[in-house]
Order: structure tokens, then sequence, then C-alpha cells
């Protein structure tokens, strides 16, 4: 019987700083036993547990893609007892993850269709797995227009910030960056909070459009009634959900919203699935 | 099936047999209460109580369990790899479970023995452990098993029943591993499946006109989650409520747990431990958020758990066998009898 709280041994091949004011970390591993990597084998808005023996595990978004091959990427904010200790993990250290875990964005479905990508602060990681499958140049033709809005408190604060600027220069998506605020003289792109460049940039709504929002709860809570405004029916808006779990695998029973499990039955959900669900989360 | 009668002198004599066999678990008094315990060389169960305290699912769920060993040390190879532990024991025997707490290891497998995913712990021990039932001739005043599709006979979850006749027992095997522990314990005066199957009828119906204790749950299914979970009712049913999780704990069908990292030196364990829905650090975020840091919050989602969201999730009826442990032992008196019959008559305005 395979164990699946067995995680796969990983080495960490490379930390980078994500943000200026440090809590963000970006880590890319290297499976111990190249086969684990092919039995990793996942899809853009799925998730793994981080297991760092002696401290324990954390649910955390793949931020690579499943186009890149050879390694696995996630970025981490510091924010507990596990996260701290792997933001002084560096290099060389063995570690283990555990995954891929939950369902994905539906690709299925998606194929064909306009996405629009709307993403806040951290939680962008999924959100860039999604964008890099998607600009694969086998994967760019089963998709019409892409529009990315991603806001950050500042320019600093922006995630992956030179492929933010190299998709910019691109003609086959629409990338409109924004910051709260700023007194840099040199940001040439957007101020202001998500939701407002969201009324001004957004497409509007149709039944080939599908918006896939990820950020904290307070852009999520004004981004909605803007994606109804312009017309977005709740099964087309798709949102990926954070709950504390333990298992990953539907066993422990902590992450559930009603009847479904965040870890297994989600992280992604429809709102109009939410809609049906008590809202803890 | 095979039916045999087991004279109470070949009782002991038996389950002494099965010791070389089978680790055996039984009813045993444990300072003032009674709990299911690995008995001892010359031990026998003590079938004259009720029902233990608490339920006997650590037989199959320890309350703490190892799941992984490691060791951190850089200078020696395998450094922080998890490796799997050797949990392997001999197989278990438990006598004299009762019908209810056989039947809640059966709901508590559609959470463990999925189809995506295999939980080999839990799976592991039960599938080693063989379930020998005592049918309640006379059950406890909080018994409402007939309400839950259980009951005091019920064969649900079991490997063998036994109805004590006095000076000794039917034991009527139901399961291929029921009829390998009666040959292992030499109890093998046939008994004829006739008569033994009118006895266990009459001794049922007996036994269920002893229950007067019931609940409704036909509605349930037809009324939304949405409905019921904003029902008025929460706050005062969490009213009194101290968030002290003995009802999760005492619970047969309570599987939640945690999984935590303990290390000494460079030697380290993973290990699973129960936890309860009831405690505000079961579901609090890294950033300090919690979705159910609010006591009623968790009062309700226990209730909804067991009532509602499993029976809409696998349609195998509540997840609640109605054993009465949590009405007897709750310090404030709350009472799941009470919260069911709520659920299911409510009616939104």
């Amino acid at each position: 019987m395979q164990n699946p709280y067995l995680p796969y041994p990983v080495r960490i091949d490379n930390v980078t700083i994500a943000t200026e004011d440090k809590s963000l970390k970006t880590f890319k591993f290297i499976f111990l036993d190249p086969n684990d990597e092919k039995k990793f084998a996942y899809k853009a808005g799925q998730f793994a547990e981080l297991s760092v023996p002696g401290k324990g595990e954390i649910p955390i978004g793949i931020a690579s893609s499943p186009t890149e091959k050879g390694f696995v990427m996630f970025t981490v904010f510091k924010v507990g007892l596990v996260t701290a200790y792997l933001h002084n993990m560096k290099a060389g250290d063995i570690m283990g993850i555990r995954g891929p875990l939950g369902n994905s964005y539906p690709w299925d479905l998606l194929q064909g269709k306009n996405i629009v990508i709307i993403g806040g602060g951290f939680a962008f990681t999924t959100l860039r797995s999604s964008i890099v499958y998607m600009l694969d140049p086998a994967n760019r033709p089963k998709f019409k227009d892409i529009h990315v809005i991603y806001g950050a408190r500042s320019p600093g604060m922006l995630l992956y910030k030179d492929e933010l600027a190299e998709w910019e220069r691109r003609d086959d998506i629409n990338i409109h960056m924004t910051v709260d605020r700023t007194d840099d003289p040199n940001w040439k792109y957007n101020v202001g909070f998500v939701p407002t460049i969201t009324e001004k940039k957004a497409p509007s709504a149709s039944p080939d459009t599908y918006a896939i929002i990820c950020g904290p709860p307070v852009m999520i809570k004004f981004t909605q009634p803007v994606l109804e405004k312009l017309g977005y029916d709740h099964d087309h808006i798709i949102m990926s959900l954070e709950n504390r779990m333990k298992c990953g695998i539907g066993m422990c029973g902590r992450c559930n919203i009603g009847k479904e499990l965040v870890c297994k039955d989600g992280p992604v959900f429809t709102l109009s699935e939410l809609n049906r669900t008590p809202r803890e989360y | 099936m095979m039916v045999v009668k087991i004279d109470k002198q070949k009782w002991s004599s038996g389950i002494n047999q099965l010791k070389s066999t089978y680790d055996v678990y039984g009813p045993a008094k444990q300072g003032k209460t009674y709990e299911f315990q690995k008995l001892g060389s010359e031990q026998l169960p003590d079938l004259t109580v009720q029902n233990t305290t608490l339920s006997p699912k650590s037989i199959v769920f320890p309350q703490s369990e190892k799941m992984f060993s490691f060791h951190t040390d850089e200078n020696k190879s395998g450094h922080h790899i998890l490796k799997e532990m050797n949990n392997q024991s001999m197989p278990k025997a438990v006598l004299g479970i009762r019908p209810c707490d056989a039947k809640a290891f059966q709901l508590v497998k559609l959470n463990f023995d999925t189809c995506e995913y295999k939980d080999p712990y839990w799976i592991r021990a039960y599938e080693s452990t063989t379930l020998i039932g005592l049918a309640c001739n006379n059950p406890c005043s909080t018994c409402f098993c007939t309400s839950t599709g259980c009951g005091p006979f019920s064969e649900t979850g079991l490997d063998v029943l036994l109805m004590d006749q006095g000076d000794s027992f039917i034991a009527k095997s139901l399961t291929p591993k029921g009829e390998n522990l009666l040959k292992t314990a030499t109890w093998s005066d046939s008994f004829d499946p006739a008569t033994a199957e009118s006895i266990l009828k009459s001794g049922k119906e007996k036994a269920e006109s002893k229950i007067a204790s019931r609940v409704k749950t036909d509605q349930l299914a037809s009324k939304s989650i949405m409905k019921i979970y904003e029902a008025p009712f929460w706050d005062d049913v969490a009213f009194s409520c101290i968030n002290c999780g003995t009802c999760t704990f005492s619970c047969p069908t309570c599987w939640c747990f945690d999984i935590q990292d303990e290390t000494k030196g460079c030697q380290g364990i993973r290990t699973r431990n129960w936890d309860t829905c009831m405690s505000p650090l079961f579901t609090l975020h890294g950033s300090g958020h919690n979705p159910r840091g609010e006591k009623t919050s968790r009062v309700r989602q226990r209730f909804m758990h067991k009532l509602k969201y499993f029976l809409d999730k696998y349609n195998q009826g509540i997840m609640c066998v109605g054993c009465g442990r949590c009405v007897r032992l709750c310090p404030v008196n709350i009472d799941i009898r009470q919260i069911c019959n709520m659920m299911n008559s409510y009616q939104p305005s």
C-alpha cells in the first residue's frame, strides 16, 4: 500500500528573496530521485506539502509550471514555525515534498476561452504557474485573449518582477500591473487597488471569458462586485482557497467548508460553488 | 455462516488459546471506569459492563501513533529523509465490543479508505482486527442506536456476534475472519443455525423494545446545508459549551487528527495524534485569521459534520451510531439527540 503521507526527498537548489521586505522567498527544489519528479506530475493550481523533518509540514501552492522541467518552485511567506525555519534554510539542504495535492484550475474547461487572471500580493504563485503554462508555445494557441491584473502594495512587493517585465513586452498577453501607492518616479504602470484597475482593464463578460482570482480576502471582497458589474456569471469566476491543513488528502478533518474539503475537493472552486458552502475560509 | 455454542467453562480456555495468535482486547476495570484494554495472560474480558466509558476506536486508531522516523545528523547518510516505521503487530481480537462501536469502524472507514487515497496505518490496523461483538440484552437509557441504522443486535461491521445465554454464549460467525477466530479458540460445539436465528430474533426484539430514546433523521437529507447552517438555534446550542472536547474524545466516529514532529537531539519522529474540532487551534491560520474562531462555529461544525455533511457526502446515514457516550459525558449536558431532532424538524421561515 502506497503511503500518501511519505514525502519525496528533495534538495534545495536555490533560494532567492522575492520581495523588498524579505518576507517572501522563492525556493527551487530538485528531487533526489529523478523518478520522483515524474511521479510528481502536477497541473497549474495544485499545491504540495513542504515537509521539513523536525518542524512539520505546510501546504503551499506550486509556483512553477508543469512545462518547466528539472525542478519545482514555491514562493513562501514567512508567517509561522515551519516557514520561519524554511526561510533560514539554504541551497543544498535536504527536506521533503508531498504531492501534488488538490484539484487544479479547470484547464479542460478553460481551453479555447479568454482568461482574465486577477491577483494580489503573495497569492500570485499558482497564477504564475498558470501564466507560464499558458504561454508555453505548445499551449498558447489553446487559449484566446489573456489578461493579467496583478497588484501589490508597492513596486518592490511584486513577485516575479523580471518575468512580469518580460511578459509586458509580449503581444500575446496583456499585463496590467498596479501598486497601491508609490513615490518611485520610474514606475510607469498603474497606481490603484486591484478592484479599481479590474474595472478599467478587465474585458467585459462573455460566455467564453473566465476570471481566475487569487488574493487576500479584502481584494476578493471588493473585486467580486466589480466582476458582477462587468457581467461575469458566478460560474465564470474561479477562486483558489486557503485553509489550515495537515494531511492534504482529505482525512484529518480541519479544512472543510461544509461538506467540501479545501485540500481534496479544492483548493479551486467557482464562486457559484462557494455560494452553496459555508464561508469558513 | 457458522454457529457454535460456547459453554462458559470453555470461554476462558478459548480466550487463552486466542492469546497465542492474537493480541486480545476486552473491557476491563481501569480505576473507576471500564475501558478496552489488552488483556493479560490469565485476564478475561469483563462482560458485565454495559459499555466502556471511552470507545474502542484507539485499538485501530491510537490516540498517538508514530508515522515516520528520521534523523538530522548531516554527518550520517539519509539525514532529513523520512522512513516508514515498522508498526506491525500481532493481529488483534476485540472481545465484547458492542454493535454500535463495530458499526462506527465502518463509518470511519469511509474517511480513511477512499478511491483516491488509502491511509495505510488505519487500514492495516483495521484489517488485522477481528471484532467479536456482544449483543446488548440490556441497553443503556442513553442508547439510541435503533435510530442510527444500528441496533443492540446489529451485525454490521462485526466478525462474530455473541449473545449471552446465561451459562453459555451463542456465537454466530459473520465473516471468514470470525470463523478463523472461532476455530483458533477451539469453540466448535455446533449449534443449529435455525434455532440460533430464532433466539437472536427474539433477543433482538426484546432488547430493541427496551430502547426508549429515539431521534428523527428522516428530513435531514432533503434540507440544504446552507439553510441548516444558518438556522437561528446554533447560538443557543453552543451557549453552555466549554469546548472541552470530551464529546470528540469519547466518540467512536470522531477521527480528526493532527500531525506533529517530535525531536530529541538528532533523532525524530513524525506522529499523528487525535485532534478536536472544539479547539480554536484546529483551524487557526498562520496569519491569525480563524475561519471557526467563534465557539458557536465550532459546535455547529461538530453537529453539521456528523448529521449533515457526512450524510450528504457518503449517503450512508449520519456519522453517529447512537452509543450515547457524548450524552452521558458532556459536562454541560449538550445532547446530540435533541440537536439532531432540531436540525431534522427545522423549517426556515
